[in-house]
């Protein structure tokens, strides 16, 4: 597998070729801050931002999607979206979680809706140019990817570093003029980006090896610490919202003006928000506060590793920290808590 | 469509089925006799459907017939929200959408065979337990002694009147009922029905237990079997939750790092010692 190497002139022509005949979807500035939206023109792309405000999950599991449509008293029709679409500028940590997706999507009973959408996408990451504010993917051990994606870009200075894995990639890459093989001196450039990022990615320096937490949070369950934290807990599900591997949703039905038709349509929902566990009559299992910002944490670092071959699923984005008004989400000051008290081994 | 998903089926999808039979039970409960369209229907004991009634929405409902019954399958349903309102407004030749059956935590259906067996029902726990209960009976030489007891709240609410009648002049069952509250009708025991437990004639300790009722019950049946030293792999628990998707996703009916969508709705309650939020 080759890398090639390209100017930043080039690159913008590729980009500005690419997003002609494709539906090309880039990270781009959003007043100060920065998120994926359709790219219209290469000078939008901002491959040089820290964090998106959302991470790129809406565009395999849409905030709202319909599943089905139906007729009253009559049959279901399945809907599939199978538009192709290009993801430019996914960084590793969320290259990472969409990883995890897709193997929890993919698992024990397949997600058509899911799935289709994960596989007309090509996913162009890129190494991050600079660490945001509450990242700690250097502690989670997402800070730099070696798969997952279809082509990796690593911005080296004049040129970037375009590293084809898939054959959807390759394809992509061939089209890019002005490439050249990239030699020793951009390799080990390349080598300096990952060595950087590897260590300052870590906004929030967590006190342990991730591989750790489900054996720390096997004696954490009864710690004061969920009750602490809960206290100030709005119950908004914003962490569960910014979080790129929280998935939980909820499914509706609506009827069209007709009164003849309809959709079905699932929509995020959140474990943190009351009523998320309410069963008829007015039974609600996980109610208490502490109970629900308890379940967050422990899905993350506790339950969902063992659907997912033992990975964590937090990769340390910290856009759960930006987005917590009352600045109780961040997992590593409570994992750092449960060391502190608890210990390690 | 990539190919990958044009072979896989869409598990969101209800088929549909036809309302063969519908009748009030009693102020709160319908019973439906339902008959898939395309005629596939297998399950086991203690499994659920999701029922679509299109426009309103989807609930989970654990079928409480016995898969040994062949002119489709039966469900009861207390009407307490949106589709289960829907769901009584139903009749005769109706349509309604399936999904299922669902869940891999069925009753011992196996295990069970050659020893005693408990039914402990609290209310429309009776309900999902008919079906294995059913099930028990067809294959009546299989299993040891059976006993079924059924605590209802009060005279009106009483579920299968008819059914627990021919329980109680078989010989080969012993049929426990009682009431929370008495009843000018009622000549038979008044109390929860923890007060049975002691009454069954069977050792508790070798029978296989199973328990389906309201979320305050189960704590009080295993502190009732627990004076019995019942060992607590003999013990199952129907446990209902907010199955939404009923296939491992939506993440409602978690309960720490179960589904009961996919790991139940039977638990054994020796599985339970882990999962602080199932009791």
């Amino acid at each position: 597998m080759s890398v090639k190497k390209i100017s930043k002139t080039d690159f913008a022509s590729f980009v500005e070729a690419l997003v002609q005949t494709e539906n090309v979807l880039g990270v781009q500035a959003k007043g100060d801050r920065f998120d994926f939206a359709p790219l219209e023109s290469a000078q939008d792309l901002r491959l040089d931002y820290d964090v998106t405000l959302q991470p790129p999950k809406k565009f395999f599991l849409p905030p709202q999607e319909v599943l089905l449509t139906f007729e009253v008293g009559g049959a279901y029709q399945s809907r599939r979206d199978d538009q192709k679409f290009i993801l430019l500028g996914v960084h590793p940590y969320d290259v990472v979680a969409i990883r995890q997706m897709d193997e929890l999507f993919r698992q024990d009973n397949y997600d058509t809706h899911y799935m289709t959408r994960r596989n007309h996408a090509t996913i162009i990451a890129c190494d991050v140019a600079r660490p945001s504010e509450h990242v700690f993917a250097s502690s989670m051990g997402t800070a730099v990817v070696q798969e997952g994606y279809d082509i990796l870009l690593t911005d080296i200075g004049d040129s970037y570093l375009m590293d084809a894995a898939t054959p959807k990639g390759r394809d992509l890459l061939a089209k890019a003029k002005g490439t050249v093989e990239a030699d020793a001196q951009a390799l080990a450039r390349r080598e300096a980006v990952w060595a950087r990022n590897r260590k300052a990615l870590n906004k929030h320096e967590l006190k342990c090896d991730p591989a750790y937490l489900p054996r720390l949070l096997a004696k954490a369950y009864k710690h004061p610490v969920w009750e602490e934290r809960a206290k100030t807990c709005f119950s908004c599900g914003s962490c569960n919202q910014v979080c790129p591997t929280c998935y939980c949703f909820n499914v509706q039905d609506d009827v069209n003006w007709d009164l003849q038709t309809g959709e079905r349509t699932r929509a995020w929902d959140g474990c943190l928000l009351d009523g998320f566990t309410k069963c008829a009559p007015d039974h609600e299992f996980r109610k208490a506060r502490a109970d629900r910002f308890r379940h967050r944490l422990y899905r993350k670092a506790a339950y969902m590793p063992q659907k997912i071959g033992g990975q964590i699923a937090c990769v340390g984005c910290g856009r759960c920290v930006g987005a917590c008004l009352p600045d109780i989400a961040n997992p590593v000051s409570v994992y750092n808590r449960l060391i502190d008290d608890l210990g390690i081994g | 469509m990539c190919q990958c998903c044009a072979e896989k089926k869409d598990i969101y999808l209800p088929q549909l089925a036809t309302v063969a039979d519908i009748s009030q039970m009693n102020v709160t409960e319908k019973y439906l006799r339902l008959s898939m369209d395309d005629g596939m229907f297998d399950f086991l004991p203690g499994q659920f459907v999701e029922v679509s009634i299109a426009g309103i929405g989807e609930a989970p409902i654990t079928i409480s017939s016995s898969p040994t019954q062949t002119d489709g399958f039966e469900l009861v349903v207390r009407k307490i929200g949106n589709v289960s309102g829907a769901i009584h407004n139903l009749q005769r030749g109706s349509k309604l959408g399936i999904r299922g059956p669902l869940g891999q935590g069925i009753y011992p259906v196996e295990e069970a065979k050659g020893q005693n067996v408990v039914f402990i029902c609290g209310g429309i726990g009776m309900v999902p337990q008919r079906s294995f209960i059913n099930y028990v009976l067809h294959h009546r030489s299989d299993y040891g002694d059976v006993a079924i007891l059924q605590g209802t709240k009060s005279y009106d609410l009483r579920l299968f009147t008819k059914e627990i009648e021919a329980w109680s002049q078989r010989g080969d069952v012993q049929m426990l009922e009682t009431l929370d509250e008495g009843h000018p009708s009622w000549k038979g025991p008044v109390g929860v029905v923890t007060k049975l437990v002691r009454k069954v004639e069977t050792d508790l300790k070798s029978a296989k237990i199973l328990v389906c009722g309201p979320p305050v019950m189960y704590k009080f049946v295993l502190m009732a079997l627990e004076e019995f030293e019942v060992p607590h792999n003999n013990i199952f628990l129907n446990l209902e939750r907010r199955m939404k998707c009923g296939v491992g996703k939506c993440g409602h009916c978690q309960i720490n790092n179960a589904y009961v969508c996919m790991d139940g709705p039977v638990f054994r309650y020796s599985d339970l010692a882990s999962l602080p939020e199932a009791i």
